[in-house]
């Protein structure tokens, strides 16, 4: 349960355009985000939170109705990472979560209007990368007012950006914690995005990415789409622990309906269940803008594929963590992560957490993994007291300084 | 792995004192970062430890040590060629399968290595077999049967790997009760005490 309470997102207009990196411009933009605790007088505890594919700004705590009540089921998405005691302690850090752009939770997207033609972006919401959405963030900071961040924290697709932010902004970020990512897209991996995508632009009330002025949602591109997202971000084990061969509705040694269209087994009402979940609230050109800029991210692209040549201008610190069952996100990509980062003589901790649960593992709270992040994050409160620490006197009494 | 070095400072500081300050040091085996805490605060070496374990990783990270959680039988092919001032195995050794690969890698990586290990030629384990019975001591607190030191050796034996593999001992001496056993280390040292670098 969430210990944050009710929290309230907040928004930010932006009129200067953002120059994004495939060339095209995001004219004007609203990016919304949350914040958790309190920044300090030294502006030193600021932790960015990144989010991963089908995340958002809505980090932890939860989110109240029109009367201030908090809403059922409403807590962020890594509500058990972060708040008052947590690994990541909000009474320690100010935590600051941003939707990036191109989402469909609240900032700028494919479904709002696109100020050049005054019509739905749809398909034309141009397409933005890893990078992109950092000199996003990083206007957002700019406005907060905190230059240096004393860390970066992001899963999967957000452990992408906050390794990119040690690149895009070194001289911003003290401490990068890098869970369950790579250093880009394996081709099985772009392979299971393409065929998300397919799903979707194949559906036939995708209407090429337009689909909001036709009244429609492609649900069905949708639904497969997040199905095979979610096998892909589950274990063997886990699946046959979940679910096994049980049937819905029947004993087991009763006989199937032998039926190819009905539901039979417990997998396939989990899947469409999520599916259809999904395809409420998911954005179908945001999971397209989404899943490419997890294919295009590649830090060593631009360094002959030589990662230890992109990270070289690294000046933080690293925690870098995976699990041993993911296969989306396999610890031989963490490792990659951690080499190049050992070539360059970067401070680096590497856990890999003998979790069962896949990719899936870095939302949950194995207790070895909460661990890890505690006792990183609490050594970074104890240097954020050496560095604030007040002056004081002779007699001992603070003294006290304008700053 | 198991070390026994964690809350052992003059061990530390008998080990500390083979490391030139501000070393490049790579931990193979170590265990919840005494060591490599000691040795940024003391001698402001740099570098990072290896560990398995889960609750010696986190201790690690608490004390704001570098730690790779690796499992050590699976090679070392994170590290470059000569990257390291000085790699440590400290009560590591004798824990591994593959203890030959693992002394060459050790030279591969770093400019000198230090080991060390159980004695098993010290008085008391050689009192011990000629009772007939295998030794259970302070340093092998274990049972034949339920002991992680799958690779027990001696001084000697290990003068003859270390050459058979085309290392140069710089140094070698014996350990007992946290003291520097230097004659006839061999009979009168629980643990040996190596630091080599390639010949």
């Amino acid at each position: 349960m969430s210990t944050l309470g009710v929290v309230t997102p907040a928004s930010m207009h932006f009129g200067t355009p953002l120059s994004l990196q495939s060339g095209a411009v995001l004219r004007d933009y609203t990016l919304v985000y949350e914040t958790y605790g309190r920044l300090n007088a030294g502006r030193s505890n600021a932790v960015l939170v990144c989010h991963a594919l089908n995340a958002s700004h809505h980090v932890a705590g939860l989110h109240a109705d029109e009367n201030g009540q908090p809403l059922p089921k409403s807590q962020g998405w890594w509500d058990n990472m972060i708040g008052p005691g947590k690994p990541l302690d909000t009474d320690k850090f100010f935590v600051i979560g941003i939707n990036n752009p191109g989402s469909c939770f609240g900032s700028t997207g494919p479904m709002h209007t696109n100020p050049d033609t005054g019509k739905i972006y749809g398909a034309d919401f141009p397409v933005v990368t890893v990078e992109d959405w950092v000199n996003a963030q990083a206007r957002v900071l700019d406005r907060l007012g905190i230059d240096k961040l004393a860390a970066v924290l992001g899963g999967s697709l957000g452990g992408m950006q906050a390794l990119s932010w040690t690149l895009q902004y070194p001289e911003r970020v003290r401490h990068c914690v890098a869970v369950a990512t790579a250093p880009n897209l394996s081709a099985q991996n772009i392979a299971f995005n393409e065929v998300a995508r397919r799903a979707i632009v194949t559906d036939p009330d995708f209407h090429h990415g337009h689909f909001y002025e036709h009244g429609v949602i492609p649900r069905r591109g949708l639904r497969v789409a997040r199905m095979i997202g979610h096998i892909t971000y589950l274990s063997d084990d886990v699946m046959d622990e979940k679910f096994g061969r049980t049937m819905v509705g029947r004993e087991a040694g009763e006989e199937p309906s032998y039926s190819t269209q009905n539901i039979e087994f417990q997998v396939e009402s989990y899947l469409r269940y999520q599916g259809d979940k999904f395809s409420d609230y998911f954005d179908a050109n945001t999971y397209l803008l989404i899943t490419r800029a997890l294919d295009y991210f590649d830090p060593a692209r631009a360094h002959g594929g030589k990662l230890a040549s992109a990270l070289a201008k690294a000046l933080a610190k690293f925690l870098v963590i995976s699990f041993t069952t993911d296969w989306r996100f396999s610890p031989a990509r963490s490792r990659e992560i951690v080499k190049a980062l050992v070539d360059n003589r970067h401070d680096v901790s590497y856990a890999e957490i003998d979790a069962p649960h896949g990719h899936d593992a870095f939302l949950l709270d194995d207790p070895r993994y909460h661990e890890v992040v505690r006792a990183y994050f609490e050594r970074i409160a104890l240097s954020l007291h050496e560095q604030v620490a007040p002056l004081s006197t002779l007699n001992g009494q603070a003294v006290r300084m304008a700053v | 792995m198991e070390t026994s070095m964690s809350n052992d400072r003059p061990i530390h500081q008998i080990i500390a004192d083979l490391i030139p300050p501000g070393s490049r040091v790579l931990d193979l085996g170590c265990g919840d970062g005494a060591l490599l805490a000691y040795l940024r605060d003391h001698r402001q070496c740099t570098g990072y430890g290896v560990e398995l374990d889960d609750t010696k990783v986190i201790a690690c990270v608490r004390r704001g040590v570098n730690v790779i959680q690796r499992n050590l039988e699976e090679g070392l092919s994170l590290f470059e060629d000569n990257s390291f001032d000085v790699v440590l195995q400290l009560d590591t050794l004798q824990h591994l399968r593959n203890t030959e690969a693992m002394l060459r890698e050790t030279a591969r990586i770093g400019r000198t290595g230090l080991v060390s290990f159980p004695n098993f030629a010290h008085w008391a384990h050689r009192l011990s077999v000629l009772r007939g019975r295998m030794p259970v001591t302070k340093t092998l607190p274990y049972q034949w049967y339920d002991t992680p030191n799958i690779r027990v050796s001696t001084l000697a034996d290990f003068e003859v790997l270390a050459r058979k593999n085309g290392l140069r001992i710089l140094e070698s001496f014996g350990l007992n009760g946290g003291e520097v056993v230097t004659r006839w280390p061999n009979l009168l040292a629980s643990t040996a005490v190596f630091k080599f670098e390639r010949g």
